[in-house]
C-alpha cells in the first residue's frame, strides 16, 4: 500500500514533510478525534490522526503522544507555526477538503484499520 | 437510509427515539460545537464525544435528527431532556469515532 | 536537572513548550520511551490546564536519576471540588477552551492514569498546586 493512494482516496494536499515517504506499514490504524486529551491517551503509535482542530495544540499534542501523520480535514489551513512545530517533530501534514466522517470512511476501505 | 434502519444494522442503543423515519444520506463527525454550527447540514448524523446540554441545542437548531455518542458515551442530565424536549434522537455506539464512522460511511454508501 | 518554567494563562499559541522542551532533555538523556511518553503526556496536560484555567503558573520539572517529579502551580480560581474534578467528563472549561480541543474533563484523569504518584491541593479564589511524580 502506498501513502500516494490515500492521498489520492482523500484527495489530500501534503503540506508538510515528505508524506510519501512514508510507508502505510508503519501506519496500520487510524484514529479520528477533535479533542486532544482523547488523543492522548492512545497507547499505540503506529496511527494516523484525522482531526478537524487545526491548531498549534494539534500539532502538540500528536508531538506528545508519537503521531507522525496528521490528516485536517474540513478544508482547514494549517499555519506557519504549525508547520515550524511540525518539522521540528517530524510529523508529517495533510490538508483535505473532506469531512472526518468521510476520511474516516475513505482509509477504512482502503485498510487502515481502528485502534479501539 | 433511514434511520431505524441505521440503528437495526450498527451496533447502537438508543437513548432517545425520535426521527427514525428521517433519510440520512451522510453523517458530521465533531467534537467542536462551532464547526458543527458552522459546517453540519440539516439531516445528517452527528457523531461526537461532546455530551453536555449544547449539543441537544445545537442539534436541533441544525436540524439535525440525530446525534451519536461515541465510546460509550453518557449525556449530561440536562442534554438528554433537552434532546427529548426539542425531539433529537440520542444514540450511544460503544465504538471510537474512526471505526463508526468507518461503518456508517460503508453502511450508506453501499446502498447507495 | 531542574526546569523552570514561566507559564502565562490564557496564551495557547505557546502552550506545551514546557512539555516540548522537557521531552527534548528526556530523549537525550535516553530514558525509555514508554516512560518518556508518561511524563510528558501527564506534563502537557497540567500545562493545558495552567493555560485553559489560570491567570498564570509556574512549572518547576526535577530530572532525577530514579525519578522525574513535577510540580505546577498556578494563580487562578482554584477548583472547587478536587475529588469531583477527577471524574471523567467533569469539566468547567470554557466554550472557547472546548473549541481550543480541550475541556472535555479528560485532563487530571490522563494526568493520574500515568503519574505513579500524583497529588493536587487548590484553595478556591487563590490557585492550584499540583505535585506528579513519574519513577524511572
Amino acid at each position: 500500500m502506498l501513502m500516494n493512494e490515500i492521498i489520492k482516496r482523500i484527495e489530500a494536499r501534503p503540506v508538510c514533510g515528505d508524506v510519501c515517504s512514508l510507508r502505510t506499514d508503519d501506519f496500520e490504524f487510524a484514529f479520528a478525534s477533535d479533542l486532544m486529551s482523547d488523543v492522548l491517551r492512545l497507547t499505540y503509535e503506529k496511527t494516523m490522526l484525522v482531526t478537524g482542530l487545526c491548531n498549534v495544540q494539534t500539532i502538540r499534542t500528536a508531538e506528545m503522544a508519537e503521531i507522525k501523520l496528521i490528516i485536517i480535514c474540513r478544508g482547514k489551513k494549517c499555519d506557519d507555526q504549525m508547520f515550524k512545530i511540525a518539522k521540528e517533530c517530524d510529523i508529517c501534514l495533510l490538508e483535505t477538503n473532506y469531512s472526518v466522517y468521510r476520511v474516516c470512511g475513505e482509509l477504512y476501505s482502503y485498510g487502515i484499520k481502528p485502534l479501539y | 437510509m433511514k434511520l431505524s434502519e441505521i440503528i437495526k444494522n450498527l451496533d447502537i442503543v438508543v437513548l432517545n427515539a425520535a426521527n427514525e423515519d428521517a433519510d440520512i444520506t451522510s453523517a458530521y463527525a465533531s467534537d467542536l460545537l462551532s464547526d458543527v454550527m458552522g459546517n453540519a447540514q440539516a439531516e445528517e448524523l452527528w457523531i461526537t464525544m461532546q455530551t453536555h446540554k449544547n449539543v441537544a441545542a445545537i442539534a436541533s437548531l441544525k436540524d439535525i435528527p440525530a446525534v451519536v455518542l461515541i465510546n460509550n458515551g453518557k449525556p449530561d442530565e440536562d442534554m438528554l431532556a433537552h434532546a427529548k424536549l426539542e425531539n433529537v434522537a440520542v444514540l450511544v455506539t460503544n465504538l471510537a469515532c474512526y471505526e463508526f464512522c468507518a461503518k456508517l460511511y460503508n453502511l450508506i454508501n453501499c446502498e447507495l | 536537572m531542574e526546569f523552570l518554567f514561566e507559564i502565562e494563562g490564557a496564551n495557547f499559541s505557546v502552550a506545551g513548550n514546557a512539555s516540548s522542551t522537557i521531552k527534548r532533555a528526556l530523549k537525550q538523556r535516553d530514558v525509555d520511551p514508554a516512560k518518556i511518553k508518561r511524563i510528558v503526556v501527564a506534563l502537557f496536560e497540567a500545562e493545558i490546564n495552567v493555560v485553559a484555567h489560570a491567570d498564570h503558573g509556574t512549572i518547576r520539572v526535577l530530572i532525577e536519576d530514579h525519578q522525574v517529579q513535577m510540580f505546577v502551580k498556578d494563580f487562578g480560581p482554584g477548583i472547587e471540588d478536587v475529588k469531583e474534578a477527577m471524574r471523567e467528563g467533569y469539566s468547567t472549561a470554557s466554550n472557547s477552551v472546548r473549541e481550543m480541543g480541550f475541556g472535555a474533563g479528560m485532563g487530571l484523569p490522563n494526568i493520574k492514569r500515568n503519574a505513579d504518584v500524583f497529588e493536587i491541593e487548590s484553595i478556591k479564589g487563590l490557585g492550584t498546586n499540583a505535585h506528579i511524580i513519574i519513577y524511572l
